[in-house]
């Protein structure tokens, strides 16, 4: 299988969209006859650090590679930056808005979900820069 | 159980997808916060929320979620139903409360994704 690569803009503004590329890659993954708990990890961890995008740093852009062993993902935004990425890491530590709990999210969940489907993690951040995910699922 | 089993038990109204009625399912879990419904790989078949945005589809999709269920009366936005009819899932909608909804459903045999 040769590698394909998709490319994402998130919007920052509309919290409705969030999940669309995430929706639109576990489609792919589907197509592409990859097994459903790959997929199913995939898409988890991809649309939780979506929704990081849209509540924590106004969007960002979105890189997947499907390749015959694994998906690749980097998420990079330019938001804030995470201030304690041990703390942000924690199961239930969560520095979203209540806005954002009344829509269901903000539970401190985002991180450790997206650790939890990802067989590898590393989460590069700076202060006033941004933060970049590098996510990657090995295909089961 | 079938799905159309739950619209009886339920008492509950159809908004979408009415050709998948005949739907075997298994699981189900009832909760209004998504990054929970996110963090417990299970097979979950039905998900029974209050909570009534897009992210509640997004949630299901990801999940490989059949069926959403509103409880306590909540009505789905148009977008919302064009969203689950798009990606096959039943969207219905019950007057009974959580506590009550799920309650009737373990009853008649429906039961949490890990089997308890």
């Amino acid at each position: 299988m040769e590698s394909i690569k998709l490319h994402y803009d998130v919007s920052g503004v509309d919290f409705t969209r969030a999940g669309a590329a995430s929706g639109d890659v576990k489609r792919v993954l589907k197509q592409l006859g990859v097994s459903p708990v790959t997929t199913r990890n995939v898409a988890v961890a991809m649309y939780e650090a979506e929704i990081n995008m849209v509540i924590h740093a106004g969007g960002g852009e979105i890189d997947v590679e499907i390749t015959e062993d694994a998906i690749r993902m980097v998420l990079q935004d330019h938001g804030p930056g995470i201030e304690n990425v041990e703390l942000a890491m924690k199961e239930g530590y969560s520095t979203a808005p209540d806005n954002i709990r009344s829509l269901g999210f903000g539970a401190g969940m985002g991180l450790p979900n997206i650790k939890k489907y990802s067989d590898e993690f590393r989460l590069e951040t700076e202060l006033g820069v941004g933060t970049t995910l590098y996510l990657t699922v090995y295909m089961k | 159980m079938k799905i159309k089993d739950i619209i009886e038990i339920l008492d509950a109204e159809i908004m979408c997808r009415d050709d998948l009625l005949e739907q075997e399912l298994h699981t189900a879990c009832g909760s209004d916060m998504m990054s929970d419904v996110l963090a417990f790989v299970k097979e979950q078949a039905v998900l029974l929320t209050g909570l009534v945005n897009p992210q509640v589809v997004r949630t299901a999709e990801m999940m490989d979620m059949h069926c959403i269920v509103f409880v306590r009366g909540k009505r789905p936005r148009l977008d919302m139903i064009e969203l689950a009819e798009d990606r096959d899932m039943v969207m219905l909608c019950t007057g009974l409360e959580m506590f009550t909804a799920c309650g009737k459903l373990y009853e008649a045999g429906l039961r949490g994704g890990s089997g308890k």
